[in-house]
């Protein structure tokens, strides 16, 4: 995502005070850039929430369409969130083997995490492909216009997610652990344990709750 | 017609705009007793502390006072706290919805935005009217409203409140006209290229001339049969006002259900080229 | 191949769109020409277009403010016009296809392309500098916003020419905005400008938190932080709560219109109450997104030209923070004649003229710094002054149509757009004509002509009254707004006294026009060589003007409020010049280039043109993608150079 773009910051005043609270000036770089990419998630949140709210506005506009309930697999939903899940431990361990300064490690968990997002969406556009087929596509009724467009939002994020893993991961490739890829793969982790929660959200409201 | 508007709200003809005109009235003069101090203060403080004037005793260093302080604060808040009074009471007793006690029934009309026209409805007399709405003076009307094409707001500035019209929904209104006269009604919320000529008469009559009035609409004028309903429904500005002598009691519900699920208003362009 | 885009989409038949348009295009070619001729490309490329410098890039946003104000007055005149002459049985010179696209786009470029780039051109010049800082956190970032924010404008001036604008008023209400209502491309081009620019701004916003919370210069607390900073804090965590709401709602219409789904339709299950109250969930918000900067810049100028510290700088601070959070839940007040029930409408009304409380301490608390002061009238202090009266009255009429009965009769009339111009003016353009003057001798090292500077006041202040007393009148007359004929007769006196306050408007920005003129042509005798113009209180003004690239040679250490005033008074002995090495961003053209695709995938996409849709939006990643494959991005400025640059300073 934009994490590349954003790790700009000027340089700070290097020392162990700083932490931008007016103490010893300006925080350093790395604080910096998590903190600016935190408020980035945040807003990212925000624009869910409108969506959720519009969910659960739309949710029973069904215009003599299908419902949630004769829709949703929730076995596949099951499995889907499953691998969700266990890709961000394994994003998890990543981020921790490349603080460790270990390449090898930090590849593997790199691939695993990006198969497991793979096998995320592969699900995703399965159920939705399924869906359309039966005629239950998103011009269908409001309902299914909210459904596509909040699952379909997240489903966005974790593709565009899995880009910009390669993009790091090259960079790792070609340039080994420098502090600056240390920063963009940190806010990598972030944005991706943020479409967990998202995600969690949305499999409680939109599939536990269809009925 | 009657193109003047007159003095709109300024002019009130019944209970509603009588009673929001008061609540204007009242809430601007709460404020003023702190605007005015306010703006008289701020042109004293300018004229007096410029720095050409020898005579003005200055205190550079003042930054805080708490007695200040506490004034500085109390001040907006009892103005608001009085406020907020005013508007819970007003928004109670002037609810749309709420019923008006008036000395006979009320007269149930139902309200159609079209593009760019109003449909009257009156169920109740199997009659309905466009562009313009004859109500007898004295007898609370109720109102539902709706719209078969884009938002739009019924608007009778002189008799007070106005009210949102949606398509595939049902929005409530009561108004009532003191006495007989002839008030402009209009849309208060743009809806197209037709707007500015979204405008209606409301003639509030004698009791008796009201009968008459219904009479003369049921033997004149045509029917707003399914054809009619559809010709009258094709965009068209200014139109001049007419009757139909006899209408479909269920047609405003049928026109929600229609609009809501999409049958009347998909594929219609409504907007010209340019 | 091309989409809906045929020779069709240029209005060849129709003299005004054409003409406006050639004038556009033909000054745009001459300022290309010229900068062509004299050869000042490659200046202006290094130098500007691709300058990741906050102070730079503020500027460029304040130029983009002041040349889309142009172009919204022009929309302005030629509503006044119209509406003067309209009535009765004329029916003007602009048809209601004309008209609608006029005022829908007025308040759309006001709003989005002057009023925000105004406010955020200030606080991108003015608050690294009073923090005390060298950048902002994100310096590319902030070249993307910018330019993203001029992508959304170009677009929006295009659809003068190719196409046409929306015409649907500035919130796009569905369902005339949906496919079945407005079938051309007016909103779409409404929706990509908006969508384009929106990401610029919201990128700004957290950004300027990011840099406020976590940069300050050391010893800045944040009850030392300047008022000004702390009023571009909360107005940038607004714009982190409230666009992605903005962003959401313009997805989903879009989706309507490109998709073919059912958001906001009548039909199929759609919700056009959602539309209106997602859309205000932002818009309300907006407004203090606006207005707390300009009450920021109102009170470091009030301050400044009174002598005096500001007067309870904390409630001034806890006012701020209070409008910030209450901004949020006030938003159904911008429709109370939906029909809610009384007890909604009654609790968003008293929530609405709770706000009034910490912008009356606001107002008070101004008074207090004039009282007792040495007050100096500058242009920026006459327009506090003047600030201060006109909008004690926008706030009163602001209240009145918080009260849900009297909204009954005022909504979407005359008063309504006489109140929030009276806000929006009053407030915000006077705001950030103030901080303009105020700040310009630092950004260019030269004051500017302060008698002009006055004439335009009287101008825009009389302007003001003039233009929109008439309408709280007519408003309470029953007109309503957006009307392209008008049938009153008995309104033209005072529709034409309204004409008359646009035209003595129009005066106030051609004496703006003449002022930066004369002021460059005078430059000379009006250097400011102190850096203090003003016997300024905050750190801006103790480097030099214009500052240099790093602002600030060795970073200030702040003991107090107002920390450059008490520099001066305890004459501290110079400062030790130990100078370090500074490491500062280099030049990055991302921005630039970035917003050359989003406007070819923006162009692209309001004509259904696919190919070069995806072929802008994969440039602008691959763009994104190459500016960060480096590691590398500041360039050092050593000791012994800044030594040199000092000394020669």
């Amino acid at each position: 995502m934009t994490a590349a773009a954003v790790d700009t910051a000027p340089a700070a005043v290097p020392t162990g005070l700083a932490r931008g609270r007016g103490g010893g000036g300006p925080a350093p770089k790395r604080i910096v850039v998590a903190y600016g990419f935190w408020i980035f998630i945040l807003s990212d949140m925000v624009m869910f929430s409108a969506m959720f709210a519009a969910y659960a506005v739309l949710y029973g506009n069904t215009a003599g369409g299908p419902t949630g309930a004769e829709l949703f697999n929730i076995r596949n939903v099951f499995l889907e969130t499953l691998c969700l899940l266990f890709s961000s431990y394994t994003c998890g361990l990543g981020a921790l083997s490349a603080e460790r300064r270990d390449p090898t490690r930090f590849l593997i968990f790199a691939a695993l995490t990006f198969l497991l997002g793979t096998a995320f969406l592969v699900i995703e556009v399965t159920e939705f492909s399924g869906m359309v087929e039966k005629g239950a596509g998103p011009t269908r009724s409001a309902f299914l216009s909210a459904f596509f467009t909040l699952v379909g939002t997240h489903g966005v994020h974790v593709a565009s997610g899995l880009i910009a893993l390669i993009y790091l991961v090259a960079q790792v490739v070609v340039k080994g652990l420098h502090p600056a890829i240390l920063r963009r793969l940190l806010c990598w982790s972030l944005f991706w344990h943020a479409l967990d929660i998202v995600w969690v959200g949305v499999f409680t409201l939109v599939y536990l709750l269809r009925a | 017609m009657a193109s003047s508007l007159q003095e709109g709200l300024l002019d009130p003809q019944g209970p509603i705009a009588s009673a929001e005109r008061l609540l204007l009235i009242n809430s601007t003069a709460i404020m003023l007793v702190v605007v005015v101090p306010v703006i008289v203060a701020t042109f004293a403080f300018a004229w007096w502390y410029r720095s050409s004037n020898q005579r003005a005793s200055r205190d550079l260093s003042e930054s805080y006072e708490e007695r200040v302080e506490f004034v500085v604060w109390s001040i907006p808040a009892l103005t608001v706290i009085l406020l907020s009074g005013v508007i819970w009471i007003g928004s109670h007793q002037l609810d749309p919805r709420a019923r008006i006690s008036g000395t006979s029934d009320p007269l149930r009309v139902d309200v159609v935005a079209l593009d760019w026209k109003w449909l009257f409805i009156y169920p109740d007399q199997g009659i309905a009217t466009v562009n313009q709405l004859v109500v007898p003076a004295g007898t609370p009307v109720e109102f539902r409203l709706t719209s078969a094409t884009v938002m739009n707001s019924f608007f009778v500035p002189q008799l007070g409140s106005q009210i949102y019209t949606m398509g595939g929904m049902i929005t409530h209104l009561s108004l009532l006209a003191d006495k007989p006269g002839e008030y402009p009604g209009l849309s208060a919320n743009f809806s197209g290229d037709g707007f500015s000529e979204m405008r209606f008469v409301v003639r509030s009559t004698a009791a008796g001339e009201f009968n008459a009035w219904l009479g003369e609409a049921r033997s004149s004028g045509s029917a707003l049969d399914d054809a009619a309903y559809a010709e009258l429904s094709k965009p068209s500005k200014a139109v001049p006002p007419a009757t139909y002598r006899s209408v479909d009691p269920k047609l405003f519900d049928h026109i929600v259900d229609r609009t809501a699920t999409g049958r009347d208003t998909t594929g219609m362009v409504h907007q010209g080229g340019g | 191949m091309l989409g809906k885009l045929t020779w069709e989409a240029i209005p060849f038949g129709e003299p005004l769109p054409i003409v406006s348009g050639a004038i556009v295009g033909l000054t745009i070619l001459a300022v290309l020409g010229i900068v062509t001729v004299k050869g000042w490309w490659p200046y202006l490329w290094r130098e500007w277009l691709t300058s990741v410098d906050h102070k730079r890039i503020g500027v460029m946003y304040v130029c983009l403010g002041l040349v889309m104000l142009l172009r919204g007055f022009s929309d302005a005149i030629m509503m006044r016009t119209q509406q003067a002459i309209a009535i009765g049985p004329s029916q003007g010179y602009l048809p209601p296809e004309h008209f609608d696209q006029v005022f829908s786009a007025h308040g759309t470029i006001m709003i989005f392309f002057v009023a925000m780039p105004l406010v955020i051109g200030l606080m991108n010049f003015v608050v690294p500098l009073q923090l005390g800082i060298r950048d902002v956190a994100f310096p590319v970032l902030n070249s993307v916003s910018l330019w993203l924010t001029a992508t959304g404008a170009l677009l929006i001036n295009m659809s003068l020419v190719i196409g046409n604008f929306a015409r649907t008023g500035w919130w796009a209400y569905p369902p005339l905005s949906e496919l079945a209502f407005s079938p051309d491309v007016g909103v779409d081009y409404y929706l990509w400008s908006l969508q384009i620019s929106g990401i610029g701004t919201l990128l700004t916003g957290i950004n300027f938190v990011t840099t406020i919370l976590k940069m300050r210069a050391p010893g800045m607390n944040y009850f030392r932080m300047p008022i000004f900073c702390w009023t571009a804090l909360a107005s940038s965590l607004l714009i982190v709560a409230a666009f992605p709401v903005l962003t959401a709602t313009f997805v989903m219409l879009l989706l309507d219109r490109y998709l073919g789904m059912h958001f906001f339709t009548n039909d199929a299950g759609g919700s056009q109450m959602m539309y209106v109250n997602l859309f205000w969930a932002w818009g309300h918000p907006e407004v203090y997104i606006l207005i707390l900067p300009a009450f920021g810049i109102y009170s470091e100028v009030v301050a400044t030209f009174s002598g005096k510290a500001l007067f309870s700088y904390r409630s001034m601070v806890w006012a701020t923070l209070g409008i910030c959070v209450l901004s949020f839940m006030v938003w159904l007040h911008h429709f109370f004649t939906m029909g809610a029930g009384a007890n909604v409408n009654a609790f968003f009304g008293i929530m609405s003229s709770i706000i009034a409380v910490p912008t009356g301490v606001k107002v008070f608390n101004w008074l207090f710094t004039m009282f007792r002061g040495r007050i100096v009238f500058t242009t920026p202090m006459l327009f506090a002054v003047g600030f201060i009266v006109t909008f004690v009255i926008g706030g009163l009429t602001g209240v009145l149509l918080a009260v849900p009965p009297v909204d009954f009769v005022l909504h979407n009339s005359a008063f309504l757009v006489a109140h929030f111009h009276n806000v929006i003016i009053g407030g915000v353009i006077f705001g950030a004509l103030a901080g303009i003057h105020y700040w310009f001798p630092k950004a260019f090292g030269f004051t500017l002509d302060e008698r002009l500077g006055h004439a335009s006041f009287w101008c825009w202040l009389v302007g003001f009254y003039l233009a929109f007393t008439p309408l709280y009148v007519l408003g309470l007359m029953g007109m309503t707004r957006r009307l392209q004929h008008i049938a009153d007769p008995s309104w033209r006196p005072l529709l034409l006294v309204a004409e008359a306050g646009a035209i003595v408007i129009l005066c106030g920005i051609l004496c703006q026009i003449a002022q930066i003129y004369v002021s460059i042509r005078t430059r000379e005798r009006r250097l400011d060589l102190t850096g203090d113009p003003w016997d300024g209180r905050t750190l801006e003004w103790s480097t030099t003007s214009p500052p240099p690239a790093y602002n600030f040679a060795v970073l200030p250490r702040v003991e107090t409020i107002d920390a450059f005033w008490h520099m001066k008074r305890t004459r501290q002995p110079a400062q030790q010049r130990a100078y370090k090495a500074i490491e500062m961003p280099r030049n990055s053209p991302a921005g630039f280039i970035t917003a050359f695709f989003a406007v070819l995938m923006g162009f692209a996409l309001i004509w259904h043109i696919w190919w070069m849709a995806i072929l802008g939006f994969l440039a602008a990643i691959a763009v994104v993608l190459v500016a960060g494959w480096s590691v590398e991005r500041e360039q050092e400025i050593s000791a012994a150079e800044i030594a040199q640059m000092e000394r020669a300073r």
